[in-house]
């Protein structure tokens, strides 16, 4: 009986942007870029010069298909070790010298000063991407994987440092309020009431970023900052793809096997 | 005016927020050793502000809180850490470290007293361990003491919290509501096993609590705050239907006066 009584009403899901008027023009501005952007592409296609690249392509391809591991193995176990090396020890420094800035970087447990001074590290630290940073140390401290060590602890640092000072920023504060009003002095506060809430993240960053930093050091030595990078730069420019080939094979197998184990790492922690 | 044989002395205490807004105004209680009260108002009355100056987790605007004869609000850095741990606290949420152990949240209490690389190793002295063993199983849950913080149930919890707050050996606890989040059997017996905890370690304890009727059944001095201000310091019996509706408003207050009945309980 109730039914005559209440009126019919519609409802549909409320539109992200309300006025409609702005709604048509982002929709139409949107599709003009996407039309416009595809005939700037048609134009810088040239049939020619396809063309011409063919033939190296499917010499590129064979090659690749069959990797030729042995006749430069020595160069590219040079390479590969020399990739660990700077990933575990960029790792390593980085991490623990990240920890005081993702302390310094939090908003709810650093005074002022500190905080905008850990701020500005960090965000020069993550402005400028690996590669750039690289040529600096290249400049600095010689070729080598000194350089590419140092440019990835630094980045290290910033990835660390950004996302853990978020982590401890939401902490459960009462927990903090309860140590310090035992009368624990403010290290035995980070110890007992920040530590444990913000470990498993931390572990898990760490597996993380190991694994970042072992794909990161192969691209820097393509600017002469060591590693397996260099090998595979050589390779290209020697047009021996069966090696290039081989080499990424590996690059390929250890990310895999570094990526297993940081996902089994973070499973565990979390 | 201010006796010397009060433990504790809140005079004129005044907290002003930087919002402006006063929490607390013209605060002034006197509390001897050993004595337990409750401290009752309605959300927002300023309980919780009250308790938080006492161990500076807030800093008053004015006014002086003395323990034992020292002014708590001149304190600073180590001194402030010193008084805290004359003072245990107790929370509505039980704010346990809730990745960390039984144990280690009871010895948590002790960190005043240890240095940081022995708290950082957890190298406690024995007599605290002893303690701390004595008063989980005073709590009822020594057979936890391995157990993870956040395995335990809410009850648990606050028992855990009461030990953590017991083994600072304190002169004072402040007990934020201890109940608030418990179930209404769970709340009585922890109430209860913080009455008799106080008694029996001379411990004085200000208990916020919202439920009227379990302040009334288990405190002999009961203080009532609205807006910031102290309306009522008496006995439960002198808590009567128009002091009730000057502390909180207009309702109908037959049923929380009348004396609740106990009920049986079993431990846990």
């Amino acid at each position: 009986m109730a039914k005559d009584t209440i009126p019919k009403r519609t409802w549909s899901m409320p539109p992200l942007i309300k006025n409609p008027t702005i709604r048509w023009i982002v929709i139409i501005a949107i599709i003009a870029y996407a039309i416009m952007a595809f005939f700037t592409i048609k134009n810088g296609i040239n049939p020619v010069r396809i063309k011409q690249g063919w033939p190296r392509t499917v010499r590129l391809i064979t090659n690749f298909v069959q990797p030729d591991f042995f006749t430069r193995i020595k160069d590219i176990r040079i390479g590969v070790l020399e990739s660990i090396t700077m990933t575990v020890v960029s790792t390593f420094v980085g991490v623990i010298l990240a920890i005081p800035f993702s302390l310094g970087a939090a908003r709810n447990i650093a005074p002022r000063p500190v905080y905008l001074f850990s701020r500005t590290f960090i965000i020069l630290s993550r402005t400028f991407p690996e590669i750039v940073v690289a040529l600096l140390f290249v400049v600095m401290v010689g070729f080598g994987p000194l350089a590419g060590a140092i440019t990835l602890m630094l980045a290290t640092i910033g990835f660390i440092a950004k996302l853990m000072a978020e982590d401890i920023e939401d902490i459960d504060e009462s927990q903090v309020e309860a140590i310090k009003a035992t009368g624990a002095s403010w290290p035995q506060m980070v110890v007992y009431s920040i530590i444990p809430q913000v470990l498993p993240r931390f572990i898990g960053l760490t597996a993380y970023r190991l694994d970042i930093n072992f794909r990161q050091s192969a691209i820097l030595g393509i600017v002469g900052a060591g590693g397996i990078g260099a090998v595979l730069k050589t390779s290209m420019s020697r047009y021996d793809f069966d090696t290039t080939g081989a080499i990424l094979a590996i690059i390929i197998a250890i990310v895999l096997v570094l990526e297993l184990i940081s996902g089994y790492i973070r499973k565990r922690v979390q | 005016m201010a006796q010397t044989d009060n433990m504790l002395e809140i005079i004129n205490l005044e907290k002003r927020y930087k919002t402006g807004d006063l929490a607390l105004s013209n605060v002034t209680i006197s509390v001897p050793k050993g004595e337990v009260i409750a401290l009752i108002g309605p959300s927002g009355a300023g309980k919780s502000t009250l308790i938080r100056c006492v161990n500076r987790l807030i800093d008053p605007t004015a006014g002086q809180i003395i323990l034992n004869g020292e002014d708590i609000t001149k304190l600073g850095g180590r001194s402030l850490r010193r008084a805290r741990r004359k003072m245990g606290m107790i929370f509505q949420e039980y704010a346990l470290v809730e990745r960390l152990s039984v144990m280690e949240n009871v010895l948590s209490g002790r960190l005043g007293y240890v240095g940081f690389w022995a708290s950082l190793m957890r190298k406690y002295p024995q007599s605290d361990i002893d303690e701390a063993f004595r008063l989980l199983s005073r709590v009822g849950i020594d057979h936890f003491a391995d157990k993870r913080a956040d395995a335990l149930s809410g009850g648990q919890r606050q028992r855990v919290g009461i030990a953590r707050a017991l083994i600072q050996d304190p002169d004072i606890m402040l007990v934020d509501e201890p109940t608030a989040s418990l179930d209404p059997k769970t709340a009585r017996q922890i109430m209860r096993l913080i009455i008799e905890l106080a008694q029996e370690n001379n411990v004085a304890a200000i208990i916020n609590i919202h439920d009227v009727a379990l302040a009334k059944m288990f405190v002999s001095r009961i203080i009532g705050l609205q807006l910031g201000e102290i309306v009522f310091d008496g006995t439960p019996d002198d808590l009567d239907e128009d002091m009730l509706t000057t502390i909180y408003g207009e309702e109908d207050w037959e049923a929380t006066i009348q004396k609740v009945e106990d009920e049986d309980e079993e431990e846990i």
